[in-house]
C-alpha cells in the first residue's frame, strides 16, 4: 500500500464514519473511571509513610519473605507450565487420538473454574488425608500447607496460557518444517532442535510470561492450600488484605505498588527477551 | 494436517499423549471431579444442606446481580472501544489498547485494594461520602465497581482483532447509501460481530460470577448482603463445613463447565465470526 492509498483510506474512514467523539468519549471517560484513577490512588498513597516508610515497609522481613515466595512460587509454576503446556500443545497438535477434542478444551478449565472452586479442590487433593496428598506424604512430600502447594496452585491457573500461546505457532510450523523437510531430509531430531524449537521458543516465552504475571498476583486458588504461616508460605497478595484490615491503608498500597512495579519490570524484560529471541528465529 | 513429512518422533507419540494426559488429569480433570466427589460426600442429602439456607440463596442473588450490572457495562465499553480503535486513527492508539489490557495484569486484591484506597473508611473520599451518608465499601456498589475492573477487558479484546479484520467498507457502504450512524451501527455493525461479542460476554460472565480476590477486599464478607458465591464458599470451607462449601461450589463448577461448553461450541459453530486468534 502507498502513502498515497494509506492516507486516502485514513481520510475515507475517519470523514465517513460518525461516532468517533461518542465512542472516543465512552471509552476514556470509562478508563479514567475504572483503571486510571484508581491506579493513581495505589500509586499516591504509600507516599504518606515518607520515603523512608515505603523503603522500611518493603524491607520488613515478613514483607520480603512474602515477596520471595510470591515471585519465587510464580517463577518456578512459570517454568513448570513450560515443560507440562509444550507437552500437551505438543500432543494436541500433532498426534490424533482418541479424547482429543475434549483435551484440547479442558485445557481452559482453569480460565473457566472460580478460583476458589480450585483452591479448596486442590487443597482436598493436596492435604495429607486427600488422594495424591497421602501418597506424597508416604514418600515424605509435604504438599498442602507448604511452599509446594503454592506451586502447585500457581501451576494449575498458569497452564492455558502456555498452551493457548504454543499451539497456534507449532501449527504454522508444522507447515514450513513439511516444506523444508521435502526438500533437505534432515532427520526428526535435528528438525525439532534446529527448527521448531527456534520457531516456537518466542511463543513459550509470551506464555511463560502471561502464566507468570497472573501467578504473582493470584489469591484465591492459592490462599486455602497455602496454610498462609508468615514466614513460609504467606502470599504477598494476602499480606495486602492483612494490612488492610489492621486500616494500614499506606502500607497496603506501598506492597501493592511494589508488586506492581517488580512484576512490570520482570515482564519487561521477559518481553524484550522475546523480541530478541523471535528476530534471531527469523535470522 | 497428517502429511508423512510431519515431525513424527518414532516410538515418542505414545509416551508424549501419556504424559499430556496424565498432566492435564492430575492438575486439571482431577481437582473438577473433585468438587464434586466431595460435595456428595454425605450423600445427597447433605448435598442438598446448604440450598435450604437463606445465606446461600441471597449469595446466589447478589452474585446475579453483581454479574448482571457489570457484564453490560463492560459490553457497552468493549463496543464504544473497539468502534474507537479499529474505525479511526489518532495518536496514542497502541497506549490506549495497552491501558484496556492492563486490568488482565494486575492482582485481583490489588483490584479490589485499589477501592478501598479510594473509598474506605480512610480513603480519599471517603469521609466526605460518609458525610453525605454514601456507602460504597462494603455494599453492592464497591463489588461492583471491583468487578468491573477486573473484568473490563474482556468484550473489547474479542472485539478488536475481529472488527480491524472486518474493515469498515460495509459501514462505509452503508452510509453511502444513506444510513444513519445508528442505523449503520446497529443494522451492519452489530450484526457483523454478534458472536464474537457473545463470547466476549460469556467469558466476562464467568469471571464476574467467579470472581474472588477483588470482591473479597471489598466485601466485607458479611453473610447474607455483601456474600458473592465465592465469597460464601469460602465462609462455609472457613466454618469447617466442607461439604456445603464444596456443595456450593458445584454451582460455579457447573458455571465453568457451562462456559467451557458454549466456549467450545462458538470456535467450532461460528469460527469464521469470531476472531482470528480464536480459531485454532
Amino acid at each position: 500500500m502507498t502513502l498515497a492509498n494509506v492516507r486516502a483510506g485514513r481520510r475515507r474512514q475517519a470523514g465517513v464514519l460518525p461516532g468517533f467523539r461518542l465512542s472516543m468519549a465512552i471509552t476514556l471517560t470509562w478508563l479514567s473511571v475504572i483503571v486510571l484513577i484508581p491506579l493513581a490512588a495505589l500509586a499516591i498513597r504509600p507516599w504518606e509513610l515518607g520515603l523512608d516508610g515505603v523503603w522500611r515497609t518493603l524491607t520488613d522481613e515478613r514483607v520480603v519473605a512474602a515477596f520471595r515466595l510470591s515471585f519465587g512460587a510464580a517463577a518456578v509454576a512459570a517454568a513448570a507450565d513450560a515443560v507440562l503446556g509444550l507437552i500437551v500443545a505438543w500432543a494436541i497438535v500433532r498426534y490424533r487420538f482418541p479424547g482429543r477434542r475434549l483435551l484440547d478444551a479442558l485445557v481452559d478449565l482453569p480460565f473457566a473454574l472460580p478460583t476458589a472452586v480450585a483452591g479448596i479442590a486442590l487443597t482436598a487433593i493436596y492435604a495429607p488425608d486427600g488422594p495424591l496428598g497421602a501418597l506424597l506424604a508416604h514418600v515424605g512430600v509435604k504438599t498442602a500447607y507448604s511452599p509446594l502447594g503454592v506451586v502447585i496452585a500457581l501451576t494449575f491457573i498458569g497452564l492455558p496460557f502456555v498452551v493457548r500461546a504454543v499451539q497456534p505457532v507449532l501449527e504454522e510450523v508444522d507447515r514450513e518444517v513439511e516444506e523444508a523437510a521435502r526438500t533437505l531430509g534432515a532427520s526428526d531430531y535435528q528438525r525439532i532442535v534446529r527448527v521448531v524449537l527456534p520457531a516456537i521458543l518466542p511463543a513459550i516465552l509470551a506464555g511463560v510470561g502471561l502464566a507468570f504475571a497472573r501467578a504473582v498476583g493470584e489469591y484465591g486458588s492459592v490462599i486455602f492450600i497455602a496454610g498462609n504461616l508468615p514466614m513460609v508460605s504467606e502470599i504477598a497478595p494476602l499480606l495486602i488484605v492483612i494490612k488492610l484490615e489492621q486500616y494500614n491503608y499506606a502500607g497496603a498500597a506501598a506492597v501493592g505498588l511494589g508488586m506492581l512495579v517488580i512484576s512490570f519490570a520482570i515482564l519487561l524484560v521477559l518481553n524484550l527477551l522475546q523480541t530478541w529471541l523471535t528476530r534471531r528465529s527469523r535470522g | 494436517m497428517s502429511g508423512s513429512s510431519k515431525i513424527h518422533l518414532p516410538g515418542w507419540a505414545p509416551l508424549i499423549v501419556l504424559l499430556a494426559i496424565a498432566g492435564m488429569v492430575a492438575l486439571v480433570v482431577l481437582p473438577l471431579a473433585m468438587v464434586f466427589i466431595q460435595a456428595l460426600g454425605n450423600g445427597v442429602d447433605g448435598f442438598l444442606e446448604p440450598f435450604s439456607e437463606p445465606d446461600t440463596w441471597s449469595a446466589i442473588k447478589l452474585t446475579l446481580i453483581v454479574a448482571g450490572i457489570s457484564v453490560p457495562l463492560n459490553a457497552v465499553f468493549g463496543l464504544a472501544a473497539a468502534w474507537a480503535v479499529t474505525r479511526f486513527q489518532f495518536a496514542g492508539k497502541s497506549l490506549l489498547m495497552a491501558l484496556i489490557d492492563l486490568p488482565f495484569s494486575i492482582s485481583p486484591v490489588i483490584s479490589g485494594l485499589v477501592w478501598v484506597l479510594l473509598f474506605g473508611a480512610q480513603g480519599f473520599f471517603g469521609p466526605a461520602l460518609d458525610a453525605m451518608g454514601v456507602k460504597i465499601i462494603f455494599t453492592v456498589t464497591g463489588l461492583v465497581l471491583a468487578t468491573v475492573l477486573i473484568t473490563l477487558p474482556f468484550v473489547a479484546r474479542e472485539l478488536i482483532p475481529l472488527m480491524q479484520e472486518q474493515g469498515a467498507d460495509e459501514e462505509a457502504a452503508a452510509m453511502t447509501l444513506g444510513a444513519g450512524g445508528w442505523t449503520t451501527f446497529f443494522r451492519v455493525t452489530l450484526p457483523n460481530v454478534k458472536w464474537a461479542l457473545l463470547y466476549g460476554v460469556l467469558l466476562c460472565n464467568a469471571r464476574a460470577m467467579g470472581e474472588f480476590g477483588a470482591v473479597s477486599v471489598v466485601s466485607g464478607h458479611i453473610r447474607g448482603l455483601t456474600n458473592t458465591l465465592p465469597l460464601h464458599v469460602e465462609i462455609l470451607y472457613n466454618e469447617y463445613d466442607f461439604v456445603g462449601a464444596f456443595a456450593v461450589a458445584t454451582l460455579l463448577a457447573g458455571l465453568g463447565l457451562l462456559t467451557l461448553l458454549a466456549k467450545s461450541f462458538l470456535e467450532w459453530r461460528f469460527a469464521g465470526e469470531i476472531a482470528a486468534t480464536r480459531r485454532h
